[in-house]
């Protein structure tokens, strides 16, 4: 990937930042920046504590130590929904949709935050609400054509493959229009097309909307390919920070975690 | 092959997302409403109004209310029937302290205070889920219940503890009370049914619904979107118990007539909207009018059956009843939990390809 | 001051009788995951199927011409209930694995209406009398010496009562089946996929907690007869297990002790000032504190949410 992209300034910084749950510590005073437009990926091997670091961001943990800079803003703790109503949206590793509503009213779900027409317009409908309503499902409409997934617009998710139930999860992180998208492996269990079509979204989600991403990923081969800087975690800590050709050389990374040849996924 | 939709496609999003996309549902639902409005008003008589239609309207108002705040937004209550005793309380209230208030008004204005009532008894719902919260509506319920037979302002002081309702009017037809014609107090209800209805189905249909669901779903993940918990939760308990305020108000006023609180607003009360939200089927705007018909059938069915067909004793088809109730619900649970809703989308399924097979 | 011991022990008392309803429900819960709300209505069944099993004027004297006495009474009615048990995992549970809390719970609501319906059908409602020979009126030497007054049936129960909690606490910590059955409650699926039968498990419980339906079946119904209100007992455990916690064996006799206490002492004291009656809804209000402050409850496991 060697073309020209404005990256910006740092858009989120994080300083310090220290988790335990009881006696567990899951992270260990972590610190990194990430930078606007960029594609940065955390990687470590398995409970290295990468998603509690997304959790973190999101607000659904909330760290004993250190602070979290989004936009300006710093912070410690933050509502979940607050940290969404600021421009953070994202992926889960165990898919979260709403089984219960089809692939429409999830991504729709997304724009819940920039839609604001009270109960009593919404009892009526028509009029205000109903204008709102349609304008949303413009934006909707246009998230699905991205990701291609017309054909089950109307589909309850809980009946879905899991790859596309792994798309229309990334819709509505979408459609919510976000600065900062945060991916917690979005490529697992996926099969190599699946893979190339997710890697080919997330990059035209950054080359298009400029969304700056934060993705967790396993796939050496993906991050390596994708990825503008990189960060390694293992049991918590901090053990390299950089761009991918750095880090790979790092010999504390190998040591932990890149014993085992990244060619794997052609298999 | 009546029932195809070939031919009908939508050409905007607001066709799309309209209520019935069908057309044979469009025309089927208008003539259900025209039959309902103009012609049963002529033919209607005291029993049908008391013994079917009037209750059969009041709980399926309930039913919508509670399938909002259980089948939508997943919060489980079992105090139903206390919210209906607050709607029913504060109607007589305020229609004995204000002769001079419009009854719709009245009506409306106890459906607010019962959503008051409803949004501190769902307080606790931001603490705690699932099947705790049944309990905290347990609480609610009992709690009321004593609340309205202890103290005495409830009932403005009477003896026996009962509350009457006064005769009402509007637009110059009596519509509770005995002298009442069933034909107006049944369009009375009617009314608020159908325009109730048509704002649930509305409400949850758009971006309230939506939270409402997603917060069912999963509140995690809701909630990590962007949807303030607090909000959708305390909305849902709100429009719920507006609701319920509602039909416990009519259900006093226009059907019961005279009201006792442990007999008419007790836990049995709460069971039974509960039972008609899981048969009609959860999360089901249709569902709660087919299971409210379902309910309000059964006894009538059973005792037709049992009592003038077989001859057995009043108290025995009683205990066959409640055995019916019991093993339909175990049954629906099992076979079909999304309710009589979800076999009536089956039906119409099949009805796309009758007469073919396939 | 004694009046305040009296009302405190008449409290604890009530609140032993609440307890051996409760414990139905832990195991119960324990290892299904499953609130049962027919629990109650399983004591009221156990109770009836005792007293017509003893009774000269219950079905089976008809059938058979005698009445059974006491000890085989009891070994009847436990047959009764593993065979309800049994029913109720053939007919009920074997259909809902791996459902939500919610809808399991709401089946056993529509069980409860079911055996309730049943009850009346063959038993008929009238309150019937148990008698076997368990100790009945107060207990002279508390009165005689210090005034007390206590009811020796009570001090039985809540002997019974302790003896329950030790037998249950061992059985699921130190048996095989015992681990087993707290594995079926974490997780259905994953039990199954271990190879745990859970069909025998689910018998088993059952048949266990009908068991503790007999014994909480008998204690109420030689204090009051058996009669249908005991059906709604089911109500007033649910904030026992709040309190206790909903899979703790000590905690449903520490929880039924506190509201049994809580209730009698507030509406001794503070019913006077509102009219009575409060014992309606105090212990909702009470479990509905605790709801607020400690969720699991005093004894009962935290739940950690992953995303």
């Amino acid at each position: 990937m060697a073309y020209e992209r404005n990256i910006g300034d740092t858009i989120l910084s994080v300083d310090q930042i220290s988790l335990s749950f009881g006696g567990v510590k899951a992270l260990s005073n972590i610190s990194f920046a990430v930078r606007e437009h960029e594609v940065f990926a955390i990687i470590g091997p398995n409970g290295a504590g990468k998603s509690s670091m997304l959790n973190c961001i999101n607000g659904f943990y909330h760290p004993q130590e250190g602070t979290i800079t989004f936009k300006g803003n710093t912070r410690r703790q933050v509502r979940p929904s607050e940290a969404a109503r600021q421009g953070i949206a994202r992926t889960f590793q165990n898919i979260a949709l709403f089984n219960g509503m089809s692939t429409l009213d999830n991504i729709m779900t997304g724009r819940n935050t920039k839609m604001n027409k009270g109960i009593f317009w919404q009892a009526l409908r028509f009029g205000p609400a109903e204008k709102e309503e349609m304008e949303h499902r413009a934006v909707v409409e246009r998230v699905i054509d991205f990701l291609e997934i017309e054909a089950i617009r109307k589909t309850a998710v809980g009946t879905l493959p899991y790859g596309l139930q792994k798309r229309v999860e990334l819709g509505r992180a979408l459609a919510a229009e976000p600065d900062l998208l945060l991916l917690d492996e979005p490529m697992a269990g996926m099969n190599l097309e699946e893979k190339q079509d997710m890697c080919r979204f997330i990059l035209d989600v950054n080359d298009e909307f400029g969304t700056t991403i934060v993705l967790i990923e396993h796939d050496m081969g993906v991050v390596m390919d994708i990825s503008d800087r990189v960060v390694v975690l293992d049991y918590g800590k901090k053990l390299a920070e950089g761009t991918p050709d750095e880090v790979r050389t790092n010999q504390d990374v190998i040591d932990a975690y890149l014993g085992v040849s990244h060619d794997d996924e052609e298999a | 092959m009546f029932y195809r939709e070939a031919g009908q496609f939508k050409t905007s999003y607001k066709a799309d997302q309209a209520i019935f996309t069908i057309t044979q549902d469009k025309f089927f639902v208008g003539l259900v409403l025209i039959v309902a409005f103009c012609v049963v008003p002529i033919f209607i008589n005291d029993y049908w109004a008391n013994a079917i239609l009037i209750q059969f309207l009041v709980y399926a108002l309930a039913a919508l209310g509670l399938n909002i705040l259980t089948g939508y937004c997943g919060q489980v209550s079992l105090g139903t029937g206390g919210f209906m005793a607050v709607g029913a309380y504060a109607s007589y209230k305020l229609v004995t302290s204000f002769p001079e208030m419009n009854f719709v008004l009245a009506i409306l204005l106890s459906g607010g205070i019962t959503a008051a009532v409803g949004v501190v008894f769902g307080l606790p719902s931001l603490r705690i889920k699932g099947f705790y919260l049944a309990v905290a509506t347990l609480a609610a319920q009992f709690f009321l219940v004593w609340l309205f037979n202890k103290v005495g302002w409830f009932f403005n002081y009477s003896p026996t503890g009962m509350i009457v309702s006064p005769p009402r009017e509007m637009f110059g037809f009596l519509v509770t009370g005995p002298e009442a014609h069933p034909g107006a107090r049944y369009l009375f209800c009617l009314t608020f049914v159908a325009v109730f209805a048509l704002a649930a189905k509305n409400l949850v249909r758009g971006r309230v619904g939506r939270s409402w669901m997603a917060i069912r779903d999963m509140d995690i993940a809701a909630e990590l979107i962007g949807i303030r918990p607090l909000e959708a939760k305390l909305t849902a308990f709100a429009v719920s118990s507006f609701y319920i305020g509602v039909a416990g108000a009519l259900y006093f006023n226009v059907w019961l007539g005279t009201a006792e609180p442990t007999e008419a607003f007790d836990i049995n009360q709460s069971f039974f909207v509960l039972f008609i939200v899981i048969i009609g089927g959860l999360g089901s705007i249709l569902g709660s009018f087919l299971g409210a018909a379902f309910m309000v059938l059964i006894p009538i069915l059973m005792k037709n059956i049992m009592v003038d067909g077989f001859g057995f004793a009043v108290g025995a088809a009683k205990h066959a009843e409640v055995m019916l109730l019991g093993t339909l619900i175990i049954l629906f649970l099992i076979v079909e939990p999304h309710g009589l809703a979800r076999l009536w989308e089956i039906l119409k399924e099949k009805l796309r390809k009758w007469p073919f097979p396939y | 001051m004694l009046f305040l011991l009296e009302t405190v022990i008449s409290g604890l008392m009530a609140g032993v009788m609440y307890a051996l309803v409760a414990l139905g429900f832990v195991l119960i819960f324990k290892a299904s995951g499953i609130f049962n709300f027919a629990q109650g209505v399983f004591a009221l069944f156990a109770g009836l199927a005792l007293y017509d099993f003893i009774a000269t004027d219950g079905w089976f004297y008809e059938l058979f011409g005698f009445a059974l006495p006491v000890w085989l009474g009891i070994i009847a009615t436990m047959g009764v209930m593993i065979i309800v048990a049994w029913l109720v995992e053939f007919l009920v549970l074997r259909h809902l694995v791996n459902q939500e809390p919610i809808i399991l719970f709401m089946s056993t609501i529509g069980l409860a209406y079911f055996l309730e319906g049943l009850g009346d059908i063959l038993f008929g409602s009238d309150v019937k009398p148990l008698d076997i020979g368990l100790p009945q009126g107060a207990s002279d030497y508390l009165l005689d010496n210090f005034n007390l007054y206590v009811e020796k049936l009570e001090v039985v129960a809540a002997v019974v009562a302790a003896v329950l909690v030790v037998v249950l606490a061992i059985f699921f910590q130190k048996t095989r089946i015992g681990r087993a059955l707290r594995a079926v409650a974490d997780d259905h699926q994953a039990a199954l996929s271990v190879g745990i039968s859970l069909r025998t498990i689910w018998v088993i419980v059952w048949s266990v907690s009908g068991f503790v339906a007999l014994v909480a079946g008998v204690m109420w119904g030689s204090k009051s007869g058996i009669q249908f209100s005991l059906s709604l007992i089911a109500l007033k455990a649910l904030p026992v297990l709040i309190l206790g916690g909903f899979t703790s064996v000590p905690g449903a006799i520490i929880g039924g002790l506190i509201i049994g206490v809580g209730e009698k002492v507030a509406e001794v004291f503070a019913g006077p000032y509102v009219g009575g009656a409060i014992e309606n809804w105090f212990a909702y209000v009470l479990a509905l504190g605790f709801l607020l402050i400690r969720p699991q409850g005093l004894f009962g496991e935290k739940i950690i949410e992953r995303v």
